[in-house]
């Protein structure tokens, strides 16, 4: 399983009901249904991966994510995770306060484009950053919203909202030590857990 | 031994159950006994347990799979579907597929004689629901030693049955496939309805039902219902890129003769319908899709109407289908999410309209399949053969 969604993975409490938004093959939702007994739903648009979805028997519902979460009530669910997607919607911030309508809790994971390999592609060499977690070249690529761990940190914190965990991640090594030390600066993949507005 | 493709089921052959049980029907009239028409393919194995109820839609049968001979031209209705290796997977399951009551191809239905009076039942056959049909199958599937199915699937009208199959016996349906259908008609679904059966009740060949006793038939009507109905079911995309303005001869003759080949096609579907299905069972068929509604109960709450039921759903629109819109299939979806039921939502870009359901797509095959080989391993069926 992708770094990612081991470490959620652990965060996600056993019988959990949750949504997956951008939940691709189904990955995680099979894996987490198979060992903590979680239930919900995926939402996904690319065609193979939700017919890989429906071989595995995650519940995979055909939704643009940035049609929004109109279909969910509020307060129905324990968590909405959303993995490398934020980066390729319209609107990040109101899915965001879409997310926290429905859960009162989720897990947000995005590319980091301070991520100082990315930082050496744009500062150094004067080229928009091609990796492991950026795959794609400028023209073609779905991220039209690409952040900072500090970026999504400043609107959490505009937003009023608790960060209860957070992380980074080099995309194949998991817990990299100096990602601790300066994450928006050695982390590759940020992963956020975040709570809504306390009080 | 005739030659039938290496994926088709091959000849088949349509059996009668006799039912002496009274029926109680929805609209408080009673069957006192009646035959159900089906076929079967595959083969059922030793626990009962992989055996697929299809469901038909407007105008279809019991023929979904397969040949009746060697020379039958074209294959049971949903054959792109159903036959070895294809997404109802005869090598692993037992496929049945049943006539509904009301029905024109051997079931009880107005075409059939009324026991009770000699005469055949023309008009005085009584309105069926999809209710109705559900609990008959259920009689079928009880006879055949079924006691619950892999799936239930239908498409359309037929799709209403697999749902209404999940709520009334929801022990009994392991997953459930609905496609192309929707919760209710609209009103603009009604409307379409009522015209089609006023073009066959105005028919003066009608006689109020009882053409039959006349030696005749609504044809006329008949086929202008199937006319209209038919414009339902293809896209305008479709419609447009199989004829578009083209003409039969080279010039426009200035007359009402057919100029246009759309106008060619429409008459030769309603032709070939018109002379081949029996309109009182059209009529009925149109006033049961009509009365579907099984929000209704529950003061129009559909996730309320799906709670009763247990098993995973599939539900799969198709991008071009105005009949029975994506959006239809979405408040189906939306309800089941709800109601906190396990749904999957897919929606086929297709052009070919409501019609796509009946047609082999990739992408629907390989949603299709998928669906059925995950309930194929969760109830721990083996391929046979």
């Amino acid at each position: 399983m992708r770094t990612d969604l081991e470490l959620i993975h652990r965060w996600v409490p056993e019988g959990a009901h949750i949504l997956d938004l951008a939940c691709g093959d189904g990955t995680l939702l099979a894996a987490l249904a198979r060992d903590k007994g979680v239930t919900g739903y995926g939402l996904e648009i690319d065609a193979d991966g939700i017919t890989a979805c429906i071989a595995k028997g995650v519940s995979v519902i055909e939704q643009n994510l940035d049609e929004g979460l109109a279909n969910f009530e509020d307060d129905s669910y324990d968590l909405v995770v959303m993995t490398q997607a934020l980066q390729a919607l319209r609107r990040p911030d109101r899915m965001l306060d879409e997310m926290l309508r429905v859960a009162d809790e989720c897990i947000i994971t995005f590319p980091n484009f301070a991520y100082w390999r990315h930082r050496v592609h744009l500062g150094i060499r004067g080229y928009m950053p091609v990796s492991k977690s950026l795959p794609h070249a400028w023209y073609d690529t779905p991220n039209i919203h690409l952040s900072t761990f500090n970026d999504f940190e400043h609107l959490c914190r505009e937003k009023g909202l608790t960060i209860t965990d957070r992380a980074v991640g080099i995309r194949d090594h998991e817990g990299h030590w100096t990602s601790r030390l300066w994450p928006n600066l050695f982390g590759e993949i940020a992963i956020f857990r975040v709570g809504r507005q306390h009080g | 031994m005739p030659e039938f493709p290496p994926d088709s089921v091959g000849l088949v052959t349509p059996q009668t159950a006799h039912f002496d049980d009274p029926l109680t029907l929805a609209c408080g009239r009673t069957l006192p006994a009646y035959d159900l028409v089906y076929e079967t393919y595959g083969t059922l194995n030793a626990e009962r347990s992989n055996a697929v109820l299809i469901c038909h839609a407007l105008s279809g049968h019991h023929h979904a799979a397969g040949y009746h001979s060697a020379d039958e031209r074209k294959p049971g209705w949903w054959d792109a579907h159903i036959g070895p290796g294809k997404s109802i997977d005869t090598n692993r399951f037992f496929v049945v597929s049943v006539n509904n009551l009301g029905g024109c191809h051997g079931s009880t239905g107005p075409n059939r004689t009324n026991p009770a009076t000699g005469r055949l039942w023309g008009p005085d056959f009584p309105m069926m629901t999809v209710g109705d049909w559900v609990h008959s199958q259920a009689r079928l599937a009880a006879r055949l030693g079924i006691e619950r199915f892999a799936a239930v699937i239908g498409g359309s009208l037929g799709g209403m049955q697999a749902l209404q199959w999940a709520l009334t016996y929801p022990e009994r349906v392991a997953n459930a496939a609905v496609i192309a259908a929707t919760p209710k008609l609209t009103a603009q679904n009604i409307a379409f309805n009522e015209v089609a059966r006023q073009a066959i009740r105005s028919d003066p060949d009608f006689c109020e039902g009882w053409y039959a006793e006349h030696d005749t038939a609504p044809r006329r009507g008949l086929k202008l219902a199937r006319m209209v109905g038919h414009i339902t079911y293809l896209s305008e995309d479709a419609m447009g890129s199989k004829f578009g303005r083209d003409l039969r001869t080279a010039d426009l003759n200035f007359g009402y003769d057919v100029e246009f080949q759309v106008e060619s096609y429409l008459r030769y579907q309603g032709d070939t319908f018109s002379s081949a299905f029996d309109a009182n069972t059209y009529l009925l068929m149109t006033k049961a899709l009509d009365y579907f509604d099984p929000a209704a109960a529950h003061g129009g709450n559909l996730a309320r109407a799906v709670a009763p039921s247990q098993c995973p759903f599939l539900v799969v629109s198709f991008s071009s289908d105005w009949r029975f819109s994506p959006s239809r299939s979405r408040e189906l979806a939306n309800a089941l999410i709800r109601a906190g039921k396990p749904v999957s939502y897919v929606d086929i870009d297709s052009p070919h309209g409501h019609d796509a359901f009946l047609l082999p797509e990739p992408r629907y095959q390989a949603v299709f399949s998928a669906f059925m080989s995950r309930a194929a391993r969760e109830l721990g069926l083996e391929e046979s053969a």
